[in-house]
């Protein structure tokens, strides 16, 4: 089987042509993260801003679980009158609470009805009364009933849930990097995922429910997840930085371009199932928990992706380089430069200048060190002499 | 082809064991005819009713064994309502579940939210109902006579301090009984005093098991009910001692004895109640003499009484069993229980919207699969076979465990459950992409693609590692403090998390390996995923020629 595969019919792509992927890992394109870092934090503070304005002014729809109430559904095929008969059917029935009746429809064969907490009886007066006028049995007619206080429960657990983990987090991060100011980075980015997924959620007016909540506590492990990626590149190019000739912030950009493609391709597979969930949630059932987990999975794990890029690596690599041995290292690095490009001025060659500091430091061309490219020097093995695979050398 | 492993990866063993691992799941399967998981009632219909106790005397924590006998009585109960397949379940220390499929009946809720009243009640008569007598006298029958129709009601009427509707009064019309007590309550001696009238006899003779009772269960107001057999009648007195004052119940079997007896602590104020009423009813003549326990409106049991009692200790004889003895002992202690309840969510999923929810389950499921596979066949080319066949394989163990999960301990797939299972294809096939991506890694420095394989993964599996235990961690917290169906997604996301694990070191790694050592994979075919200009290392060696010729030569160091 393989045998019949080895020709190809016909290349698609020119054999000299390097793929994006490897050109980013040998740093021969990158994009400077941490050096534009300015411009992300930008765009980062508008959507938090609006994030907190959408917080604010329109507020979060909190679902009856939060809230307390009665809440009814029944398949229906909605028509124009729906809304109306189902509403004045369920107000003939006299409820204690008439004024807060809210008659909705989800998709076209399903209409919703939520109302103030009621008793069993007046459930069965409610069901009875939706069920006479959509013709269906009253056995038909799903609903849900939360006491008061249940909101209060739930939203304490969550509390709690949220608080033992961030703890839990703080603790996983630095055992594992032990590095205090990772662990911050990740943390800072952890909260601009949550702030950002509750935004949406505002902004867009789904629900809030526990399925909700789960998925906002959920979001906090893939947020942390796309940060340990990143962190672990970082750490691992920046084992030797104060015998390397770049900054940390060199150092750390190299990593986020490298861990790129891989960053991209997990949150593609992780968005692509929770995608689907999000629109089955919102489009087959209308209303429900994979909906309501979708959302909040969906919008999270792509601000998850984001802030571990943007947001995360350049605050890590901002708050490594304001410390003392690192301050020092770019000194080195600056004398060392100024003394190559001084021996430059008898050999007549490109200068190149290096900045550093504020800014990451600007590839230094190794040839005017006389130095072999760093990547050469990373612990690998030895250059193979080049040779082609079997199948090549026939052509 | 790959027949002989050049360092300790044994990749075809640990292949076959984990396919024997596999057949094993699906075997035991077999075995006990279960092929499709317990589904939540989300899923299949039913109602929901999840109720949160309370400490009745304040502040201060449930205790777990109060909630535990709570639970027991509350499935004691609607198992008597007659609800198939119902489960009650504790949950989070302070909540009690009930699950009852295809019921659409809303007085359930009403049936197992309503609190638990136990009563002692003096017995007036006691007769066999000749309605539904089916049932043979229960096991502590003997602790009550078995007929005795020689009651000798005295028809005076007792003193006005009980507001009951006198019965002396001729009223062709009879008023409806109370439903409410009356307060101040009335004095002990007051209801010692109290003798049935004529409309509660007349109530009583009427009266067969299986119809409404004529008598509202009120504290003051007599009771006419039957036992839990339905075999006889009861008409009773107004309740003498709350069950609230029974501090402790126990089945024992005494010194000297083989038999089983329930023993009955009260506190000091039933304890000099109880003194007051075992001396009132020895001196009165059968079926007076007798007690009837009375719990919801049911008579538990009605020992008589051949003594006073002194001291608050009470000793029920009968010819129980230890398990009658238990469940009386259960049932007297649930007086006891310090916890009060409310009814917090009520749940009634049609079995409409279950199937309707299940099939959207499905649907998203099966789409989030399809995206995954196709994305991964557009960008891994060749290695979307180890993506497919990790996932299958994963898929395989995670049907088996939530099947067997299902049978084993009453774990049931809700909406939420099955939203995890959707969750974890990303986290499963994002281990997978992390390894794949390593061993470009490692090919990019110049590593041969076999060495990358080996290599990739060490480095990989650090990774992969720490990425699940956060996954695993979140479950695990989200699992213990979610609240109600959620928790399903808490247990499917952990489960899931592990499996992967489980696949990725013991089906994707070995997979791998042997692939590595096939022509199509290994010399970086182009389709296969690791063709050298897909991975932009065209001067890199993919195939380590060296260890081709060094076969010859006896292998490489």
């Amino acid at each position: 089987m393989t045998d019949q595969l080895t020709e190809p019919q016909a290349p698609e792509t020119p054999v000299k042509k390097q793929s994006i992927a490897h050109r980013l890992y040998t740093g021969d394109i990158s994009y400077d993260f941490v050096g534009h870092r300015r411009v992300w934090y930008t765009v980062s503070a508008i959507v938090l801003l609006i994030s907190v304005a959408a917080l604010l002014f329109r507020g979060l729809n909190w679902g009856i679980e939060f809230r307390g109430g009665a809440d009814f559904q029944a398949p229906i095929t909605v028509t124009a009158n729906t809304v109306e008969d189902v509403r004045s059917a369920v107000k003939a029935l006299n409820l204690p609470s008439q004024d807060d009746i809210t008659v909705t429809t989800v998709g076209s064969n399903t209409v919703r009805v939520q109302t103030q907490p009621l008793t069993e009886t007046e459930v069965t007066q409610v069901k009875t009364a939706i069920a006479d006028v959509s013709g269906i049995q009253p056995d038909d007619v799903a609903y849900s009933l939360i006491g008061a206080s249940w909101g209060q429960q739930i939203t304490t657990q969550a509390t709690i849930a949220l608080v033992v983990f961030l703890v839990l987090v703080m603790g996983l991060i630095w055992a594992y990097f032990r590095e205090f100011k990772m662990s911050i980075a990740a943390i800072l980015a952890l909260l601009h995922d949550l702030l950002v997924t509750v935004g949406v959620y505002a902004l867009i007016g789904f629900s809030v429910t526990p399925a909700t909540m789960i998925g906002v506590l959920t979001i906090l492990g893939y947020s942390l997840y796309d940060t340990v990626v990143v962190f672990d590149k970082i750490r691992e190019n920046t084992h030797d930085i104060t015998n390397s000739r770049h900054t940390y912030s060199y150092q750390a950009n190299a990593a986020v371009n490298q861990v790129l493609v891989r960053s991209l391709n997990t949150t593609i597979i992780g968005v692509l199932p929770v995608a689907a969930l999000l629109i089955t949630g919102a489009f087959v059932l209308g209303t429900g928990p994979l909906k309501d987990l979708g959302l909040a999975l969906f919008v999270g794990m792509i601000a998850g992706a984001y802030s571990s890029i943007f947001i995360a690596t350049p605050l890590l690599a901002q708050m490594r380089e304001l410390d003392p041995d690192m301050a020092e290292h770019r000194e080195r690095l600056q004398r060392r430069a100024a003394r190559a490009a001084e021996k430059s001025v008898h050999k007549p060659k490109t200068v190149s200048t290096v900045s550093v500091g504020d800014a990451t430091a600007a590839s230094i061309d190794p040839a005017t060190l006389g130095l072999v490219p760093a990547k050469d020097l990373d612990a690998g093995p030895r250059k193979q002499p080049s040779r082609h695979p079997r199948s090549r050398r026939k052509k | 082809m790959a027949t002989t492993s050049r360092k300790h990866a044994h990749p075809l063993r640990t292949l076959v064991i984990l396919a024997v691992v596999i057949v094993g799941l699906f075997t035991i399967m077999a075995v006990n005819r279960v092929w499709t998981p317990k589904l939540g009632l989300d899923l299949r219909g039913g109602s929901t009713i999840t109720l949160t106790a309370a400490n009745s005397t304040g502040e201060g924590s449930v205790d777990p064994d109060s909630l535990e006998l709570a639970r027991t009585i509350i499935q004691q109960r609607i198992d008597g309502y007659g609800v198939g397949e119902s489960e009650v379940t504790t949950s989070g220390g302070n909540q009690i579940i009930v699950s009852a499929p295809n019921v659409q009946k809303d007085d359930l809720v009403r049936l197992v939210g309503k609190t638990a009243q136990l009563y002692f009640r003096q017995v007036f008569k006691e007769e066999a109902s000749s309605g539904t007598a089916t049932a043979e006298p229960t096991a502590t029958a003997s602790a009550q006579p078995q007929q005795s129709a020689s009651a000798n009601p005295t028809p005076t009427a007792s003193s006005t301090g009980n507001k009951r509707p006198l019965p002396a009064l001729p009223t062709p019309q009879p008023s409806p009984r109370p439903t409410v007590a009356a307060t101040p309550a009335p004095t002990m001696d007051d209801m010692l005093k109290w003798t049935p009238s004529a409309r509660d006899t007349s109530d009583f003779d009427a009266f067969q098991c299986g119809q409404t009772s004529p008598t509202p269960d009120v504290v003051d107001q007599p009771l006419i009910t039957c036992d839990q057999t339905k075999s006889y009648k009861y008409l009773l007195g107004p309740a003498l001692i709350s069950g609230q004052h029974v501090t402790r119940a126990q089945a024992a079997v005494p010194q000297n004895s083989v038999a089983y007896v329930v023993t009955l602590q009260f506190d000091t104020q039933g304890a000099a109640d109880f003194e007051t009423v075992t001396g009132h009813l020895a001196s009165q003549t059968s079926p007076e003499n007798q007690f009837g326990i009375v719990l919801d409106g049911e008579v538990i049991s009605a020992p008589s009484v051949s003594k006073a009692i002194p001291g608050g200790q009470a000793q029920i004889e009968g010819s129980f069993t230890q398990k009658t003895a238990t469940d009386l002992a259960n049932v007297l202690s649930y007086g006891a229980l310090p916890l009060s309840f409310e009814i917090s969510s009520v749940e009634n999923v049609s079995a409409k919207l279950g199937s309707d929810q299940l099939q959207a389950g499905i649907i998203a499921g099966l789409i989030g699969l399809a995206l995954v596979l196709l994305y991964s066949i557009l960008y891994y080319r060749g290695l979307a076979l180890v993506v497919s066949l990790s996932l299958v394989v994963a898929g395989l163990l995670t049907w088996s465990m939530i099947v067997l999960l299902g049978a084993s301990m009453g774990f049931a797939l809700n909406l939420p459950g099955i939203a995890g299972v959707i969750v974890a294809i990303g986290v499963t096939a994002d281990s997978f992409i992390i390894y794949f991506e390593r061993i470009r890694d490692e090919v990019r420095e110049g590593r041969s693609l076999r060495t990358a394989i080996e290599t990739g993964w060490v480095r990989s599996r650090k990774t992969i590692v720490v990425a699940d235990s956060v996954s695993l961690l979140s479950a695990l917290v989200l699992f213990i403090l979610a609240i109600g169906a959620v928790k399903g997604f808490a247990f499917t996301l952990g489960l899931t998390t592990l499996i992967d694990l489980a696949v990725v070191f013991f089906f994707t790694k070995p997979m791998m390996t042997l692939l590595g050592r096939t022509k199509f994979f290994g010399e970086g075919h182009r389709f296969s995923g690791f063709e050298p200009e897909h991975m932009g290392a065209s001067k890199a060696p993919l195939h380590n020629s060296q260890r081709k010729r060094g076969a010859v030569a006896g292998g490489e160091a």
